[in-house]
């Protein structure tokens, strides 16, 4: 099991080599999130549109091993966007993937872009 | 740098790492902590948790990660099999050398396994890591699948043979308990308590054997098969769990020559250190003033102690006496024991309360001159147990006639002693991580805290085994209010408003979106707290359905079905007042055929179907409201069920068609928001068959007809519903019906009970019959009519969201593909299947 966490590691910028184009912005709701497949990941994507952002991170809750953070509310804790598992609500950071309500490990958060009504997200590989 | 090495990464080990590095900052001390264990320490006095959900995770006190991060180095799967005193050294079984400036053992115990002829037979278990437990489930399941009506017997009637018969009823065995003694829990109970537990616990199927010695194993080819007693009685059993105590893991401190006790473990003084004054030792392995202490509380005050001195603060001394007092935490079964439970007769006369036919047991002992508790035991009803506990630690002066101690709770009054604030400032609070009241009371008359999230940050209370929260909340409310602060509850950091509030803002204000709350009253971008608040706010108001801002909704509501632990989805429909024809049923059966889906008979009177995919939760709804159902809302806070009972229809007592009403109240209230879910009940006669006093409304029919009971619950704090109005007929029925539960939406705070609500309510059922009842707050009418626009505006939400092509697209797992989560698997359970656990 320690395997499908492993699948997903931070992704910064300068390291994107793909830019997957993933589906248009409107397949995505406002100020929520949905699922995206990317070879054999599950990236959440999430349009906050409060904060005129976007967002995507791992599907995979590390505390369940469940494919739902996408089903997640998302929100903010201090300022910081959040997105809370929809299972116990452990809440990460979307900037940094960092658990801000408890110990678990960061979270993989990946490079998102907008382009002519598309969203695009970044991979190394 | 000096370094310290601990072995045994248990839960005082890591109790001590926790307390090191809060007190000293990190680059004077290296930590190395080895562990014999797969897994870094985790809560073993929950280990029986395991049993119901199999998470290991949720077990940890801290992630891998957090040692790292505090620059321990911990090392797991690697026993220590060497100490050598004289260079500093340790070595471990593959044979590594680590040197120590200071040593601190932290092995705890083993579970004790009596020398008894065949005890190494297949199916004799042990209760004490999480690998027994998978063990003890893997075993279990072989058993059922041979033989459905298996047994298993559990060698020992104390705290934790009790914990272990549970967790193996829980299982699907048929439990039995073997004790030698005359009693269970001998150490904390007498004969009478025992007795009272005995029922009770025979009462849930747990057979007891008192005055047992078991002589030998049963069975063949090495597998055990049944239980033989020194009187050559015999018992078949498929399964035995021993816990017949503890033996301290003191063998390293043996070989390298460390002073032992007699019967095992490592003796230490006041200072924790053993017979070597750089070698400590802490928690179950720790023979202090002659006793292995087999609980938390001691283990980690020892942890503390031992810090303190590494540190050099000498002063700090491990206490002369120790508390055993113990709450036994079985689920629906009371018992608790303090101080000294026994008393002898020159020190003081026991006083008995006894309630055979409630199952009520109350016992303290008090000194000759009835000023000072000595200890107690309750059984039944330990709800006292937190403040009898306190008194009798604090030595605290007892009321004149010392059995108002137990018997006050007479009648609706409440026991008679005073609130927590009565208590003196050095009164520990929170057993198990020493906090006291004046730490609690002073951080928050001195700034430093505010609420209970501050406390429970700062000071840890709570944390451990939980049973001082009550105290604790009330302790910071009474504090608050002494400050003149109000005792507010405010939703959260984005809306400075109580819910109460923030709904009446909404409704005159005309609010009818989140961001448009947010802009006019909050601030920041929300949170997963306010956000399904305000949602429930607009249904309650507008009967806006789920469907309307999907974003806000929690994942329930999101989805309209409710999230299992596997990710995938239940499916409830509506079966109102628990009646079903033929067809519908057969069609029920027919989509969760088709769906491969597990079907059971929920505790609601209708039926479950779970393990839904996402993307196959609109067809599976189409198939049904095709055949006539409508969503059953189990995913809302909203209302449930209408339970009821056969009636008058049938049944030789009936005063008046149950069946009917149920039925009727359902349909009326259904779909209904609320700040919790609701429950409601209709019962033919007063025989009950419908539990409708354990629900938020019950109806029972009387002669004259029917009786109105509200604000009953079942569930984690159970209570009877009150009466509201007596042989009301059914247009009032409705009429009450609706005054109340509007009532209850405007007022009550978010997931409260009515039941808890009530409690709050200032006048209690008094001031709520004056108000339904009599109308004194001239409501009633505004009251009736936002309900009859509820009522009025329903619609099935399901019904809703597979006649809209937009709203369908919201059940695709992937955006992009539609494929299904392929993360999810399922392994097979009795012809039906179960998600496949995680690690
Ligand atoms: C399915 C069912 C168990 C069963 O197999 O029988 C069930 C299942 C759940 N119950 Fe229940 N409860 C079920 C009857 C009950 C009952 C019995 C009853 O209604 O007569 C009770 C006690 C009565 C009461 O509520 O007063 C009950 C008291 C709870 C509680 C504790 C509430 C409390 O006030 O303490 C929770 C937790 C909560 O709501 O916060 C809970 C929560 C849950 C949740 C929603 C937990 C969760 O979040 O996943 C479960 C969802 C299952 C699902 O996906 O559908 N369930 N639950 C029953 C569904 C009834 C139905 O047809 O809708
Ligand atoms: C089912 C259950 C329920 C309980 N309920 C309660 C309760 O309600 N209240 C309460 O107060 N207490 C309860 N307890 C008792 C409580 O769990 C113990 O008091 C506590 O765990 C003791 O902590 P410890 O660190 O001393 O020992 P442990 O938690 O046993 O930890 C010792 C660790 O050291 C490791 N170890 C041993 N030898 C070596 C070695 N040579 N090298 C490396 N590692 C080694 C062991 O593998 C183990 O992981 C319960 C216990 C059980 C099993
Ligand atoms: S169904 Fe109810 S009682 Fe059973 S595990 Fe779920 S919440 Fe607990
Ligand atoms: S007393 Fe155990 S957590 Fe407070």
């Amino acid at each position: 099991m320690e395997s499908i966490l492993e699948k997903y590691s931070k992704v910064d910028n300068s390291e994107v080599k793909i830019w997957f184009k993933a589906a248009m912005v409107t397949d995505f709701p406002e100020n929520g999130g949905a699922c995206v497949k990317y070879k054999d990941k599950q990236i959440a994507v999430f349009n906050f549109k409060r904060k005129n952002s976007w967002y995507a991170c791992q599907n995979l809750c590390p505390h369940t091993l469940e494919m739902i953070l996408s089903r997640g509310m998302i929100g903010d804790d201090e300022g910081i966007p959040k997105v809370a598992s929809p299972m116990y609500k452990k809440t990460f950071s979307l900037e940094t993937g960092e658990n801000l309500n408890g110990d678990l490990e960061a979270i993989a958060t990946y490079p998102i872009k907008i382009e002519n009504n598309f969203v695009y997200i970044g991979f190394s590989e | 740098m000096k370094t310290i090495i601990v072995v045994g990464n248990g839960m005082v080990g890591y109790k001590f790492c926790e307390k090191f590095i809060a007190k000293t900052p990190k680059t004077n001390f290296k930590l190395i902590v080895f562990g014999n264990e797969a897994r870094p320490a985790y809560d073993r006095v929950h280990l029986s948790a395991f049993f119901e959900n199999q998470d290991a995770k949720s077990l940890e006190l801290a992630p891998r990660d957090w040692y790292t991060k505090n620059n321990i180095e911990l090392i797991t799967n690697e026993r220590v099999s060497d100490i050598h005193r004289k260079s500093k050294t340790i070595t471990t079984v593959s044979d590594k050398q680590f040197s120590y400036d200071y040593l601190v053992l932290a092995t705890g115990s083993t579970p004790f396994v009596p020398p008894i002829k065949g005890i190494e037979k297949d199916g004799v278990f042990v209760y004490r890591t999480i690998e027994d437990l998978e063990a003890m489930l893997a075993y279990a399941e072989k058993i059922k699948s041979i033989n459905p009506k298996g047994k298993a017997a559990v060698l020992g009637g104390g705290l934790l043979g009790l914990e272990a018969a549970k967790a193996v009823r829980d299982m699907g065995l048929e439990p039995h308990v073997l004790e030698f003694a005359p009693k269970l829990m001998p150490r904390q109970l007498d004969e009478r308590s025992s007795d009272m537990l005995q029922n009770k616990l025979e009462s849930l199927g747990i057979t007891i054997h008192l005055n047992k010695a078991t002589s030998q194993i049963l069975g063949e080819n090495g597998f055990i098969a049944g239980i033989e007693f020194n009187n050559e009685e015999k018992l078949a059993v498929d399964m035995l769990v021993v816990s017949a105590g503890i033996r301290p893991c003191d063998e390293l401190a043996k070989t390298c020559n460390l002073e032992t006790g007699i019967r095992g473990g490592v003796v230490v003084n006041q200072k924790m250190q053993t017979s070597d004054p750089e070698i400590f030792a802490i928690g179950e392995v720790a023979l202090y003033n002659e006793m292995i202490y087999g609980l938390v509380a001691p283990g980690y005050e020892m942890a503390d102690v031992a810090v303190e001195q590494i540190l050099g603060n000498e002063e700090i001394l491990m206490s002369a006496k120790i508390d055993m007092s113990t709450k036994l935490k079985l689920i629906g079964v009371d018992v608790a024991s303090f101080g000294d439970p026994f008393v002898s007769p020159d020190e003081g006369h026991a006083i008995v309360f006894e309630n055979k036919a409630k199952g009520l047991y109350k016992r303290i002992n008090v000194s000759h001159d009835g000023k000072s508790l000595l200890g107690g035991i309750l059984v039944g009803d330990a709800e006292d147990y937190n403040m009898l506990h306190q008194i009798y630690l604090n030595g605290m002066t007892l009321p004149e006639n010392s059995e108002d101690l137990i018997l006050g709770a007479r009648g609706e009054g409440g026991a008679s002693f005073g609130s927590a604030m009565d208590l003196p400032d050095t009164a520990q609070i929170c057993s198990c991580e020493s906090v006291s009241k004046g730490s609690i009371c002073n951080s928050i008359t001195n700034g430093t805290c505010n609420n209970l999230k501050d406390i429970v940050s700062h000071t840890k209370a709570t944390t451990g085994c939980g049973g001082c929260k009550p105290m604790v909340v009330d302790l910071i409310n009474e504090t608050l209010k002494s400050l003149g602060k109000e005792v507010k509850e405010n939703i959260c950091d984005h809306f400075d408003y109580t819910r109460q509030e923030l709904f009446g803002i909404v409704k005159i204000k005309k609010i009818r979106t989140f961001n448009k709350a947010l802009d006019v009253c909050g601030k920041g971008d929300g949170c997963e707290i306010c956000k399904p608040l305000v949602a429930s706010i607009f249904a309650s108001i507008y009967n806006d359905t789920p469907n309307k801002e999907t974003s806000i909704q929690d994942s329930n509501d999101r989805f309209l079905a409710n999230i299992q632990r596997n990710g995938t989805y239940s499916v409830v429909p509506r079966i109102p007042g628990g009646e079903i024809t033929p067809e519908k049923l057969i069609v029920i059966g027919e989509v969760g055929k088709k769906y491969n889906l597990y079907t059971k008979i929920t505790g609601g009177q209708r039926i479950d179907l779970f393990g839904a995919h996402l993307n196959d939760l609109p067809a599976i709804w189409e198939e049904l409201i095709d055949a006539g159902f409508e969503s059953g809302h189990a995913y809302g806070k909203s209302l449930r069920t209408v339970k009821s009972c056969v009636g008058s229809a049938w049944c030789r007592y009936g005063m008046d068609d149950s069946v009917s009403f149920a039925i009727k109240l359902e349909n009326r209230y259904k779909g209904l928001r609320s700040p919790h879910k609701i429950k409601g009940g209709v019962s033919g006669c007063i025989r009950e068959c419908a539990e409708a006093r354990g629900k938020d409304f019950g109806v029972i029919a009387v002669d004259g007809g029917y009786n109105l009971y509200v604000c009953g619950n079942g569930g984690a704090t159970p209570k009877h519903a009150l009466l509201l109005a007596e042989q009301i007929d059914g247009d009032m029925c409705l009429k009450y019906l609706d005054r109340f539960l509007m009532y209850y939406i405007r007022t009550a705070a978010p997931l409260m009970r009515t039941a808890a609500w009530l409690d709050k309510l200032e006048g209690g059922i008094e001031q709520l019959k004056k108000i339904v009842v009599e109308d004194s707050l001239q409501i009633a009418k505004e009251l009736e009519k936002e309900m009859q626009g509820l009522v009025d505006a329903y619609e099935c939400e399901w019904k809703q969201a597979i006649e809209n092509k937009e709203i369908k697209t919201r059940f695709k797992h992937f955006v992009n593909v539609d494929d299904k989560d392929d993360n999810i698997a399922f392994v097979p359970m009795r012809e039906q299947k179960i998600p496949e656990l995680r690690q």
